[in-house]
């Protein structure tokens, strides 16, 4: 355990592929975590579009997805159950991402969008939209991207002096949450219990009766963004090695840095828009996913692929667990994730790490 | 184990300082005190209906049973008494915390305390069916007693490191707070009740809540004030606290129980309350400079001037509505810590 912990740090496995002018460097064992999280991920889809009041076999869902199902399985797969897993893996893998870079950029696994308020402030442009103008669906999500949006761009500004440096990022950002908290708990009293009960779901982060409308807008933010951001992940890397050693090595750190963090915010505005502020995920992937792959980098593929495994198993793990009652997603990654990070904290504090 | 006092356990700073600066804090402590008493009697005053100071006397000290004098004793004192109350609890127990963890960033909120009490609450409400004031008291009070020793158990009894206890806060906050969330949405009048409570207010005082909070809160006061020495020891670091003869697992633990009595009462009687445990200390050392022996008397002076101003502005921006003391205090607060943050090296949290 020790030594192997020990090799990781000086470097892993890696295989160069080299062409006349371009070199790229695969890590053999980041590569194999990847595709093999991306097969939980689809494998748990698969299980999770069978469960339901009309349970489907695994073989069934498969030929239903192929186009050769019976018109009510054909319905119940690709109009009522697909949307919303891919949904949930999209939200998961975005979450992922955006947790990846934000960690990344501030050097702190506690340097998440969940900690520094984004989802509080995309809960506050969806809570302003129910509360205040009764607003419907499209509205809410309209609402949360702008809301999150106005939130990044605060955080972002009130952290800048010479420079975003790490813990002043996610210190403005505690501070920030904190009072977008306090909005929202005014928004609440002030909504009639109707409202304020589709405001505590939307609030948890759930799945439920997603369709295609909250698929294809952030499917799209996923295919425009998702290069972008592998475009940045050298010198993303190189960040990670302190601003001094980045700038010295050629990273433009302060453009660098602007650019990550503004696909960080869209990426988890957009999942939030399309499924709330889903406790943990963008918290945790990165960090199990840098554990799996025993490699110090961002990680940003192996975060998205975990991203999206936890979300599509939380989906299903909440909707069977407590019976008829089928609590949203958020809640169960919100107790998963205090749970874990209570794991974390045993563990790093027996190796003597904190 | 050997006991020896607080008193003797304690050290004395570097240099004593001089008499002159003494008498200056002194000063300065009874001119808070003077600000406190205004910040009172305008809590009294002010209001949906505003009673002049001279019907305030008339009220608090020749009672005759009018509309107005009903008004004063019945809602308006309970009122401030209240937010004096919950003031000296949280400012207390802010400069107690930020001292043992030597986090200047530490608050009540950050470790979890205050979700400690709202799990609590919530289950009181939604198990057992509590539905008064007075009976969320002792589940809150329950839940902040379990969370502080969870926290504390879980950074390091031995050796809590700064960065540990508030990782141990996050985490137990997060906990709870998926599991607050669940309960609320598998129990609509829960939540009903909780969307009140959760946001921290003083609206809904009375002398009951009082009269079962403050032998709390006095115990708790009295043991944070007795803390000072052993507390600038820790501020000193552990080797250097033990070769100065601190006991300091028995100022730990004191500690935690100090701040367990303060926060959890001032949680139960009115919601939580965040950043008044942050923002006061940081504000009095600037005052009074690093000795705790001045930050925690200046602290129980000035967190009820601030908790109090905060709950008059509240009722003065949105009336005849208002808005709940703990919402203003965050708008208050959050500035505030923002500024702190980027006006300090925050190198180490």
């Amino acid at each position: 355990m020790n030594a192997s912990k020990r090799i990781s740090k000086r470097g892993t496995r890696g295989v160069t592929l080299r062409t006349a002018g371009l070199s790229l460097r695969l890590e053999v064992r980041g590569a194999v975590v990847g595709l093999l999280l991306l097969v939980v991920a689809l494998a748990m889809s698969v299980v999770l579009i069978g469960t339901g009041d009309f349970p489907l076999a695994p073989a069934d869902v498969l030929r239903t997805l192929a186009g050769n199902g019976t018109v009510a399985q054909d319905f119940i797969v690709n109009e009522l159950r697909l949307p919303r897993v891919l949904a949930g893996l999209l939200v998961g893998a975005a979450l992922g991402v955006a947790g990846a870079i934000f960690q990344s950029i501030s050097r702190n696994p506690l340097g998440s969008p969940d900690v520094i308020g984004l989802g509080q402030g995309s809960a506050a442009g969806a809570l302003t939209v129910i509360v205040l103008l009764q607003g419907d669906p499209t509205e809410v999500a309209i609402g949360a991207l702008g809301g999150g949006l106005l939130t990044g761009f605060a955080v972002y500004t009130l952290a800048w002096r010479r420079g975003v440096h790490g813990y002043r990022l996610v210190l403005v950002g505690i501070g920030t949450s904190a009072m977008l908290t306090a909005v929202n708990g005014y928004l609440l009293t002030r909504a009639d219990l109707p409202d304020a009960t589709r405001a505590v779901v939307w609030i948890a982060g759930s799945l439920n009766g997603r369709d295609w409308a909250q698929v294809w807008p952030l499917a799209c933010v996923c295919a425009v963004l998702l290069p972008v951001v592998l475009g940045q992940a050298r010198n993303l890397r190189m960040l990670e090695m302190g601003d001094d050693s980045a700038y010295a090595l050629g990273v433009r750190v302060e453009r660098t840095r602007l650019v990550l963090m503004f696909t960080a915010v869209v990426f988890t505005a957009a999942a939030t828009a399309a499924a709330g502020p889903v406790a943990f995920v963008a918290l945790v992937a990165p960090q199990l996913a840098r554990r799996l792959t025993r490699s110090s980098g961002p990680n940003l593929l192996p975060a998205a692929w975990m991203g999206a495994a936890l979300l599509v198993t939380a989906d299903w793990a909440a909707q069977r667990a407590f019976g008829a009652d089928q609590l949203p997603v958020g809640v169960l990654t919100g107790m998963l994730g205090g749970a874990y990070l209570l794991w974390l904290l045993v563990t790093e504090r027996r190796a003597g790490r904190i | 184990m050997t006991l020896v006092s607080p008193a003797k356990a304690g050290t004395e700073t570097a240099s004593a300082p001089p008499r002159r600066r003494t008498a200056r804090r002194a000063t300065g402590l009874v001119a808070s005190l003077g600000v406190l008493v205004a910040i009172a009697a305008a809590s009294i005053a002010i209001g949906a209906k505003p009673i002049p100071l001279d019907q305030v006397w008339h009220g608090l000290f020749h009672y005759t049973g009018s509309d107005t004098d009903v008004v004063i004793r019945d809602v308006r004192l309970p009122r401030t008494i209240l937010g004096l109350l919950v003031g000296v609890g949280l400012g207390l127990a802010g400069a107690v915390i930020q001292a043992l963890t030597r986090n200047p960033l530490a608050d009540p909120g950050l470790l979890g305390l205050n979700a400690g009490a709202s799990a609590a609450v919530v289950s009181a409400i939604s198990f057992l069916g509590v539905t008064s004031l007075t009976g969320y008291v002792w589940f809150a009070f329950l839940g902040t007693a379990v969370v502080s020793v969870l926290v504390y158990a879980l950074g390091g009894s031995r050796s809590a490191t700064p960065v540990r206890l508030a990782l141990a806060g996050t985490a137990v906050y997060a906990a709870l707070y998926g599991y607050i969330n669940a309960v609320q949405l598998l129990d609509s009048a829960a939540l009903d009740k909780m969307r009140f409570w959760t946001v921290g207010s003083l609206a809904s005082a009375n002398m009951t809540v009082v009269r079962q909070v403050t032998p709390f809160l006095l115990i708790g006061a009295v043991l944070a004030l007795a803390l000072g020495r052993s507390l600038n020891a820790v501020a000193l670091g552990d080797d250097t606290a033990r070769a100065l003869g601190t006991n300091l697992n028995r100022t730990r633990a004191l500690s935690m129980a100090a701040v367990t009595l303060l926060c959890g009462a001032a949680t139960a009687a009115c919601g939580p309350i965040a950043f008044v445990g942050l923002i006061v200390p940081h504000l009095v050392r600037a005052i009074t400079g690093p000795d705790m022996r001045w930050i925690l008397p200046y602290a129980a002076v000035l967190s009820p001037v601030l908790l109090l101003g905060s709950d008059v502005l509240g009722r003065l921006v949105t009336r005849p509505a208002e808005l709940q003391v703990g919402i203003v205090t965050t708008f208050i607060g959050g500035p505030l810590f923002i500024y702190l943050v980027r006006r300090r090296r925050m190198a180490q949290l």
